[in-house]
């Protein structure tokens, strides 16, 4: 720490460096500026919400409540139920989320695929669609009279095939279906760490004997772990905040029977609907504090299974 | 020698077809939800309704004879099935008539209930006409295009700025903010929600574009991050030269380094464009009250809210919406590409 200060003083002495180091700010001060508005203060504006019983309308007086927020939330059967909502679709969409790009990548870098350039094109193209249109792209595949996943599954003599998102077994499922098209930003990622492996490695587990499988888990997914980490970063910090497609489904209902009823959508309703700022920003500290822990561990195991290449024995 | 070298040629022609055309099937079932966008946006409200209707956009055919209409049916006769037209129905027989050549009348035993319509290709284009009117299409695509302009305008000269800060000049303590920077991304957004929307309340931005607008002129820490790793990419000797001839850093900046920058600068500028197409959450909390205000997600939305016992309004609606951002893609597509490359592995 005190060696920080000193660099920092001795920098602020020179003329010359103080000069730079000012124009330097002066760059970034749009973000610096947007920062402490946009993050910082409502941040902190945030959680001191937590401590009082402020809502848009005020009918009682403001107080300050102290931890009261904080017990609502822990005995709020709610937030339970939201949480385990959330953590249920995020054992379906996050495998999806990590394997399916990883093997598209892996298809377009198959040297038995020809036309890679069109493929790959293709693939990605539909993450420039809204997702609300995808929503509705998607629903109408899911339809239970005329949707062609369920005019296919009658075709192969499937009596009574699923309601998709009024089935309470199958709405996880459909919602992760729904944003399949969103598969080309991590495929791509995933093509160039395919791509970035030097053949040599490939080269020398065929000599030592690997099969394909033995490749796979020794060569290829250690040398792209470092994209299956930020995939899996992204996609965990995600799930906790997903909630917009329900959103525009079925109108935050939370139907069919309570299962959409996201945490995030918890919050939108109790903030938008109810009105409830303290109760809603308590709810919204508490997914920070949640959404933090998860990433430090992340980070923290990271050093154990991520290997970087350039980095090299320490 | 010649033989087993065609042979192991053969077998690996062999495997790239296979590969190819598997991949082809993949890509089919992954395209398939817009195809049917399309045939169901073409078809008729009736058609969608009708149990056995064919997959693409028809009407029941019929025949005109002698001034009236007959329905035309598809029965199974000794020489295959024939689409005939109904022209005297019975219980036991009926007689049919020959569409070719209606004078020719056809004596058919069976019960005619029993037969399937025949279908006609027949595309509905009136649906877009009628979407374009209810849902006020130039309104939701001038509002469109006006945030995305603004709003992309915004970014760039602010994450320009900033990734120019990052890129080139020693700053005390630039580390620390460089990653402040990045772990915004990790950051929920409803945890500034709650005091941005009530502030944006109290200052009468709700029901304005302002909310959705302002904040763009503060840089982002994605558009930040491609940036920056692009300028770090130019070479310093070159500011160094320019920075002896007398050049300051804003002249540095609008000289050396954007005129090369311009692919990355691009790509900044689409994906923005996109992403402001995409935006739903917040248009939908600002501009709820001001449907004349509101973008095209949440005017699609809207609209299925109030349409959605009309399938083929809400499909052909779907298709208006994603038809602008695909064309867009499909012409800059190689700076998307560039854009996520950099900002997926180089973190």
């Amino acid at each position: 720490m005190n060696k920080s200060i000193k660099k920092f003083l001795d920098a602020w002495r020179s003329p010359l460096s103080r000069n730079e180091a000012l124009w330097g700010l002066l760059f970034l001060s749009p973000w610096i500026i947007g920062f402490l508005i946009f993050t910082l203060a409502p941040m902190i504006a945030t959680l001191g919400f937590t401590f009082t019983n402020v809502t848009l309308t005020q009918e009682e007086p403001l107080r300050f409540v102290g931890l009261d927020n904080y017990l609502t939330l822990f005995k709020d059967a709610q937030v339970w139920q939201s949480l385990l909502v959330t953590l249920k679709f995020g054992a379906i969409s996050l495998p999806v989320g990590l394997i399916l790009p990883f093997a598209l990548a892996l298809i377009l870098n198959n040297k038995y695929v020809r036309g890679k350039s069109f493929f790959r094109t293709m693939f990605y193209m539909p993450f420039v669609i809204p997702f609300v249109a995808g929503v509705f792209a998607w629903g109408g595949m899911m339809n239970y009279e005329n949707g062609w996943f369920n005019e296919i599954l009658r075709m192969l003599g499937v009596q009574n095939p699923p309601y998709w998102t009024n089935d309470i077994n199958w709405i996880y499922p459909s919602l992760v279906i729904m944003g399949l098209w969103g598969v080309g930003n991590a495929m791509l990622i995933n093509l160039a760490g395919l791509q970035g492996i030097p053949t040599e490695l490939y080269d020398a587990a065929q000599v030592d004997g690997a099969g394909w499988w033995a490749t796979l888990f020794n060569v290829t997914i250690p040398m792209i772990s470092p994209v299956i980490f930020y995939s899996l970063t992204l996609g965990v910090v995600g799930v906790f905040q997903y909630f917009m497609v329900p959103l525009v489904l079925n109108n935050g209902t939370g139907a069919p029977g309570g299962q959409t009823m996201f945490f995030n959508l918890y919050l939108y309703k109790t903030f938008f609907t109810f009105q409830n700022m303290s109760y809603g920003a308590t709810m919204a500290w508490f997914l920070f504090l949640v959404v933090l822990v998860v990433t430090v561990v992340l980070f923290r195991t990271s050093k154990y299974w991520v290997y970087y290449a350039g980095e090299g024995r320490q | 020698m010649s033989n087993l070298f065609s042979r192991r040629n053969f077998r690996e022609t062999g495997r790239s077809f296979f590969g190819t055309f598997g991949t082809l099937i993949i890509l089919l079932a992954f395209l398939s939800p817009m195809l049917r966008v399309v045939t169901t946006a073409l078809k008729t409200p009736e058609q969608v309704m009708a149990t056995g209707s064919p997959v693409w956009p028809a009407k029941p055919a019929v025949l005109n004879y002698e001034g009236k209409d007959y329905d035309i049916y598809t029965v199974p006769t000794e020489s295959g099935n024939r689409d005939l037209a109904l022209y005297k129905k019975g219980r036991e027989e009926s007689i049919f008539l020959n569409p070719a050549n209606p004078s020719e009348q056809i004596v058919w035993k069976g019960a005619w209930r029993t037969l399937q319509r025949s279908w006609q290709f027949s595309p509905a284009w009136d649906n877009f006409g009628e979407v374009w009117r209810l849902i006020d299409f130039p309104r939701l695509l001038y509002n469109t295009i006006a945030i995305a302009i603004i709003s992309t305008t915004g970014t760039l000269a602010s994450c320009i700025l900033v990734a120019y800060g990052f890129a080139r000049f020693r700053i005390p303590g630039k580390g620390f903010l460089f990653t402040l920077l990045i772990s915004t991304i990790f950051l929920p957004g409803s945890v500034t929600l709650i005091p941005t929307y009530t502030v944006f309340a109290k200052i009468g931005w709700v029901g304005t574009w302002l909310p959705l607008l302002v904040p763009t002129f503060f840089a982002n820490a994605y558009d930040v991050f491609l940036l920056r790793q692009y300028f770090l990419t130019i070479p310093r000797e070159m500011d160094e030269a320019a920075m002896i001839d007398g050049a300051g850093p804003l002249r540095i900046l609008f000289s050396i380094i954007l005129p090369q920058s311009w692919p990355v600068v691009i790509s900044v500028a689409i994906f923005h464009i996109v992403y402001a197409w995409n935006d739903y959450f917040g248009p939908l909390i600002y501009l709820s009250t001001k449907p004349e205000l509101q973008p095209i997600a949440v005017g699609l939305s809207r609209f299925n809210g109030i349409h959605y016992t009309n399938p083929s309004l809400i499909q052909a609606a779907t298709l208006m919406t994603m038809a602008i951002p695909l064309v867009i893609f499909l012409f800059c597509q190689r700076f998307f590409m560039q854009g996520v490359v950099v900002t997926g592995v180089e973190k």
